[in-house]
């Protein structure tokens, strides 16, 4: 089992490929390790600054006081007040209507057929495509934005829970069933705690995806929160404030994945632990 | 055949007066392949019964028609004079692959059948406690299931099956995925657990010798299409030292006598 998770994390780390030593290291590896290649990063990144590579490549020593600069300012917090909320509304719909769906076709036939293939549809389209008829249709506000997180977080979810289910230890249902267990004793402790592994896998997938979905739309559709401010500093080539707030976003959405598996160890597989 | 039993053919066997299980008429095909048929069995309370034969016989199939695990195309199954076709609370299973749940402690797993039951923590652990000392693992209570060696696991599935306290256990190879130094040790003791719990046992093996060392009774299957073709009582005397056993001279005969039956089934 600890092996596949850590496969899980590695996938996962390729979202945010350059905080990848947080989520895709091992667990047991010494501290030390990670914050050497923390700090080799950090590295590589100020000797680009100050060749430069390019005139809008800031150093990372800039882009750390630019991002200080931010904090003090107020604009990033209120960049993410306004980027946060679609962005957790569309993760968590996403993420339990994606877990019942999923669990649903997964149990249940008709339900697959109905539902399965809209969702491998959804996950080979270029999905982004549809953020400005998603925009045309509910406007520039909280509900367009909230569907695109959704609409990029949701599929993935969805087959992750689908194909986990699908493929849960046949000898475990038996064991459930001889022991007596209900139907819904069935799903509820071998079932959804079996698949969790896999679950989890497609949540942190959509996790980074809803980011991916909240970032494009704030480009795309409304100059809002994270998306307006990497724009604003953009137009005045405010180029160190501009990488303070990519990297922010990315260190956002590595800190969510890693809590994501933190709360999977915790409290679905314990016995992965440490393993 | 000193003091072993004998009753030959396939004709069935007159009921013991007190028969916990009673199978009548079982019959079972997968697809266009006989597995059983017209299988007559009453099975004693309080023994230790083998289902034993080559692999074919459908002995794990008749074994799980009596768990109320597969249904039978024909025929009834009774347990203290009831009929049934689902898994009941008077049955518990022991499975080949063990069967625990990797997420869940040797207690939770232990409980497990108390718990789908609605008994209370407190009260399920404590009964759990009990059985995982009586199969011999207490110290590893807190353990997962990968900590634990296969000897030990079936040890678990094992303290699982007695503890929702089932009259009958039913047994489904519980050795043939453990090795060989820790089988024996788990022969010996489930020689002396069945001398401790009054209850019966159903037990399927494909190995003559694990048979005849732990068996009251032996059924011998022969197969396509799986029918009883022997049914043997050795009168071996299980008091002393188990590992008298190995040597015991009635033991020796009885495991020669059903090589030689058996022999003709093996291609």
């Amino acid at each position: 089992m600890a092996v596949s998770i850590r496969t899980d994390g590695e996938a996962a780390g390729l979202a945010s490929s350059s905080n990848r030593s947080a989520t895709g290291a091992s667990w047991d590896q010494p501290i030390l390790l990670r914050l050497v290649s923390i700090a080799l990063f950090a590295g590589i990144w100020e000797v680009a600054g100050r060749i430069p590579v390019s005139f809008a490549f800031p150093t990372f020593s800039d882009t750390v006081v630019a991002f200080f600069g931010l904090l003090a300012d107020g604009s990033l917090a209120t960049a993410y007040l306004s980027t946060l909320q679609p962005l957790v509304l569309g993760v968590v719909l996403s993420a339990f209507l994606g877990v019942s769906l999923g669990t649903i076709c997964g149990l249940w036939r008709t339900g697959e057929w109905l539902v399965i293939p809209v969702f491998i549809v959804l996950q080979a389209a270029p999905v982004a495509a549809f953020i400005p008829m998603v925009t045309f249709v509910y406007g520039i506000g909280m509900t367009a934005k909230t569907l695109a997180v959704m609409i990029l977080a949701l599929p993935v979810i969805v087959l992750n829970t689908y194909k986990a289910v699908r493929n849960v230890n046949e000898s475990l249902l038996v064991m459930c069933r001889s022991f007596l267990g209900t139907n819904w004793q069935t799903v509820a402790k071998i079932i959804l705690p079996d698949a969790s592994p896999v679950i989890f896998a497609g949540l942190r997938l959509g996790v980074a995806a809803g980011f991916v979905g909240v970032v494009l739309a704030e480009l795309l559709i409304t100059p809002t929160g994270i998306g307006d401010l990497i724009t604003f500093h953009r137009s005045r080539a405010d180029y160190a404030e501009m990488y303070a707030t990519i990297a922010s976003i990315i260190a956002l959405s590595t800190l969510t994945l890693v809590f994501l598996q933190w709360v999977e160890v915790r409290v679905f597989r314990p016995e992965s632990r440490g393993a | 055949m000193g003091a072993t039993a004998l009753r030959n053919g396939p004709s069935p066997v007159p009921a013991p007066i007190d028969s916990i299980v009673e199978v009548r008429g079982i019959s079972k095909t997968y697809g266009n392949v006989e597995a059983l048929r017209g299988i007559d069995l009453d099975f004693p309370r309080g023994k230790l019964t083998s289902l034993l034969g080559p692999s074919g016989c459908g002995k794990t199939t008749l074994l799980k028609i009596i768990a109320g695990l597969i249904r039978a195309d024909g025929g009834t199954v009774a347990i203290n004079g009831k009929r049934v076709s689902a898994p009941g609370p008077e049955r518990a299973f022991v499975f080949q692959d063990f069967a625990l749940m990797p997420w869940a402690t040797v207690t939770r797993n232990v409980a497990f059948g108390l718990e789908l039951r609605g008994t209370n923590k407190a009260e399920r652990e404590e009964i759990a406690r009990r059985y995982i000392a009586e199969v011999g693992l207490a110290g590893f209570e807190d353990k997962y299931p990968h900590e634990l060696s296969g000897g030990m696991r079936q040890r678990v599935g094992l303290a699982r099956a007695l503890s929702v306290d089932a009259d009958v256990l039913l047994l489904d190879e519980p050795f043939s995925a453990v090795d060989e130094q820790n089988r024996r040790k788990f022969q010996e003791d489930l020689i002396r657990l069945r001398t401790n719990q009054n209850k019966t046992f159903i037990f399927v093996t494909h190995s003559i010798e694990e048979a005849v060392y732990i068996s009251d009774r032996i059924v011998l299957l022969s197969p396509r299409p799986g029918r009883v073709s022997q049914i043997i009582e050795p009168e071996i005397d299980r008091s002393g030292d188990p590992e008298r056993i190995h040597r015991d001279r009635h033991y020796l005969d009885t495991v020669d006598e059903i090589w030689q039956g058996l022999k003709q089934y093996v291609e």
